[in-house]
């Protein structure tokens, strides 16, 4: 076993179910936190349809990724959740009406508002608690011995909002950039439309957190202006990305938006872990002083190694059946 | 007043855990009678079997979702609330639970699927086989949460250096001594649970003229099943007590209402346990019965709570009433299964409408004997969290104030009512909907193609209950 580092190896795993994760139901919440403002209610089938098939998939990453941690990195499982209780409870409220919603809107008629009203609001509130998260990350939590000592409300701070509406505003533009590759006609010119003004948005708080890091994390700064400069080529992708989506859109692509789009999710990401590798309760712990015991996280392992390739290929399938465009009047409402 | 933290997570665990047992309970249950459906259909040419797999089908993908999406929460628990014993014992539960979530992604990503929606599409052996494969898949995530739960009441397998437990031996841990009873009597619960809802709703149908030759099949086979699992659960729940009255004298004292440690004492019929007084009030009982029982003779020792300091107690009125209204339940199912052998005589069982109204009300007591057990078992292992180790205080998290806990109560108790309202509409929408005779692959093959491939798109009712 000391040929392995293994939690070096679960590190991975556990990075890339994340990133998996964010890229895949942050699209389909996208798609619901753009609800509200979709055209018409046949554009509202359209969106839901492009993205049922698959959506409860792609939650599967989310699942994978909570157990993984409490098997892998008991010290992170226990000491993010207590800090992030409330947070947790809202995301989890947001992603089950969310997901009871998607179920039956189809199967309703006259109760189809209180659905549509369910599917938006669960999205929003799922995805701002999940940037909140993320700007709690940067933040840095408080322990005292290997338990969290900070107050109720640590992770909600004006820093915190602002990631909260900056991954909301990013989810939204994953969406839309999908909406323009599944969808024709006025909803494609609509998500045309609007991506820019998303993309935007993103922007500006891509500045604002950038600008505003170094002061609730020291840390951050020497890490950017250190030794290791290859790095930079994460925040200079993301920014070729955002150069790329705006061009795409302009010139009403279908489907290189949305993988601009996925690209500039995935640099971004890479540029948060650097910033706080390999710090993964910040600032405390590394995720070797996270780990669990050797034996433990072998075990799981051989497991987890088995039945990946089977969700990659079922996934992979899933979207394979359910390429195209979705059209209205299609799908399986009636 | 004062908000305990430690109590309302208890209050909490226990809300959503039980919420979720519910689905699984019942789907276990029902995956193993699809299966056995689909077993009949391939065997035989008879349309019936094939037609009340569709229906069951149909019935179990709702179910199935709404214990997919309550499970979602379980999953966060161990963290949000429970923090210092998931830092303690994530060595052993943390591998254990994963691979529970495996088994369940890889049954939904290889077989519910094909389970689902391939009827039409795969050859009948491919679809029996995916059939099978649910319905083991279910009974090995059984297996995962209930080795996880076991242990905490009989820990084997584990050492514990510095707070934090390490596993010495995977086999002796999951395989802990307290595991082989719990596991089949929860299966076999699981079992009578399916099938005295299927019984309950065939004999609904049967009472208004429904698809008469289909569910009588149906309410036949339940009958059989009941008949030789009801008896069977009595027994295995006494091997299981008594595995019980080994490694958790303490939980079967509470149990049977038992204060004083001494010989020949009676089975308790009815009592009011009084933990001021360590005595029981109002005592109903026959004597000599409860040694007889626990030890096999009439004047065996059986040892009293007041062996232990009252803090170390189970608040014992509540394990002492959970236990009676448990075997109530069971003793009425016995009932039940031998009054459906004496109606075979001259086919009576599908006409007489007593009967058939008493079962409709039976379909609920399976889930009340279910959750009265697992009361019984849980609440009688405190104040002990990992029994004789950890307590239930020091495994809360330490954060945690009153406040939060109590926000998070009413907030899951308002989300699992919304949901489980809409998902209780919707299955008596199938429900009414009921068993089609005319074959549904034509219909089913028109959609199909775009259809979604998810739990609920196998149904074709609407939400909304219309008139027909």
């Amino acid at each position: 076993m000391e040929h392995f580092d293994l939690s070096m190896i679960w590190a991975v795993i556990i990075a890339f179910a994340v990133i998996m994760y964010v890229l895949m139901d942050g699209f389909d919440l996208g798609v619901g936190i753009l609800f509200p403002f979709a055209p018409d209610e046949d554009a509202r089938d359209v969106m839901m349809n492009s993205v049922a098939p698959i959506w409860d998939g792609n939650e599967t990453w989310l699942v994978l990724g909570g157990v993984g941690l409490l098997a892998a990195f008991p010290l992170v499982y226990t000491v993010l959740l207590p800090a992030l209780y409330i947070g947790v409870f809202l995301m989890l409220a947001g992603l089950i009406f969310r997901g009871v919603a998607f179920e039956f809107r189809f199967k309703a008629k006259s109760s189809r508002y209180l659905w549509n009203w369910a599917f938006a609001g669960g999205s929003i509130l799922a995805s701002f608690t999940q940037g909140v998260v993320v700007g709690s990350y940067i933040q840095g939590y408080h322990t005292e011995g290997l338990v969290y000592a900070g107050g109720p409300f640590d992770w909600f701070t004006p820093f915190t909002v602002v990631t909260g509406l900056g991954l909301l505003a990013g989810y939204a533009l994953l969406g839309c950039t999908w909406l323009i590759m599944k969808s024709e006609g006025y909803i494609q010119e609509w998500a045309h439309n609007l991506a820019p003004w998303l993309l935007g948005a993103v922007l500006l708080v891509f500045v604002v957190i950038s600008i505003w890091t170094p002061s609730v994390d020291p840390a951050a700064y020497e890490r950017w202006f250190g030794d290791v400069r290859w790095i930079w080529i994460f925040p200079l992708l993301a920014a070729f990305s955002a150069i790329q989506i705006f061009r795409t859109v302009y010139k009403r692509k279908q489907v290189q938006p949305f993988l601009f789009t996925m690209l500039m999710f995935a640099a971004t990401y890479f540029s948060l872990l650097w910033t706080r590798w390999p710090y993964v309760i910040p600032p405390n712990f590394t995720l070797w002083d996270a780990a669990s015991a050797p034996e433990s996280q072998l075990f799981l392992l051989l497991g987890i190694l088995f039945v990946i390739p089977f969700i990659l290929v079922y996934t992979a399938w899933a979207y394979w059946v359910f390429r195209g465009k979705v059209r209205v009047g299609e799908g399986y409402h009636h | 007043m004062e908000l305990d933290p430690l109590l309302l997570s208890r209050f909490q665990f226990a809300f959503v855990v039980s919420f979720h047992a519910i689905f699984p309970v019942f789907t276990i249950g029902l995956a193993s009678f699809i299966a056995f459906l689909q077993a009949l259909s391939f065997k035989t040419s008879n349309p019936q079997w094939e037609q009340l797999s569709i229906f069951w089908t149909q019935v179990f993908a709702v179910v199935f979702a709404m214990g997919v999406v309550s499970g979602i929460v379980m999953a966060f628990q161990f963290g949000t609330n429970w923090s210092n014993f998931s830092y303690a014992a994530a060595n052993f539960i943390g591998p254990t639970l994963s691979y529970e979530v495996v088994t369940a992604f890889f049954l939904e990503a290889g077989f519910l699927g094909v389970l689902l929606f391939g009827r039409s599409r795969v050859p009948p052996g491919v679809h029996l086989f995916a059939a099978c494969m649910v319905a083991v898949g279910t009974l090995i995530s059984a297996f995962w949460i209930l080795a996880t739960n076991s242990w905490l009441h009989t820990p084997a397998g584990t050492e514990l250096r510095d707070g934090v437990f390490f596993v010495t031996s995977w086999r002796e841990a999951i395989f802990n001594p307290s595991f082989p009873y719990r596991f089949t009597h929860m299966a076999i619960a699981s079992f009578l649970t399916g099938a005295f809802v299927v019984a309950g709703v065939s004999a609904w149908y049967l009472l208004k003229d429904r698809n008469v030759e289909a569910n009588r099949k149906a309410l036949s086979m339940c009958l059989w099943m009941i008949l030789f699992l009801a008896p069977t659960q009595a027994v295995v729940g006494d091997l299981h007590g008594l595995n019980t009255f080994k490694h958790q004298p303490m939980k079967v004292a509470a149990m049977e209402g038992n204060w004083d440690t001494d010989v020949g004492v009676p089975l308790l019929l009815f009592a009011l346990p009084d933990r001021e007084l360590q005595a029981n009030r109002f005592e109903i009982g026959i004597p000599r019965l409860g040694s007889m029982l626990l030890t096999h003779t009439w004047d065996g020792e059986v040892p009293g709570l007041r062996e232990i300091d009252v803090e170390d107690q189970p608040p014992v009125w509540i394990v002492f009433f959970a236990f009676r209204i448990m075997v109530a339940m069971g003793l009425l199912m016995i009932g039940f299964a031998l009054t459906g052998l004496w109606l075979r005589r001259g086919g009576r069982y599908w006409r007489t409408p007593w009967f058939l109204h008493g079962l409709r009300f039976m379909s609920i007591t399976p889930f009340i004997a279910v959750l009265a057990g697992w009361v019984v078992t849980e609440v009688g292992r405190a104040p002990w969290l990992v029994y004789e180790i950890l307590r239930h205080e020091d495994g809360v998290t330490p954060s945690l104030t009153g406040g939060m806990a109590l926000f998070t109560l009413i907030g899951y108790v308002l989300v699992y009512l919304a949901i489980f309202s809409a998902g209780l509409y919707y299955l008596f929408g199938v429900l009414q909907n009921g068993i089609h005779v005319q074959d549904e692959r034509l219909s089913d093959h028109a959609d199909q193609a775009e259809r979604p491939k998810r739990p609920l798109s196998a149904t074709h009712v609407r939400f909304e209950h219309e008139e027909t």
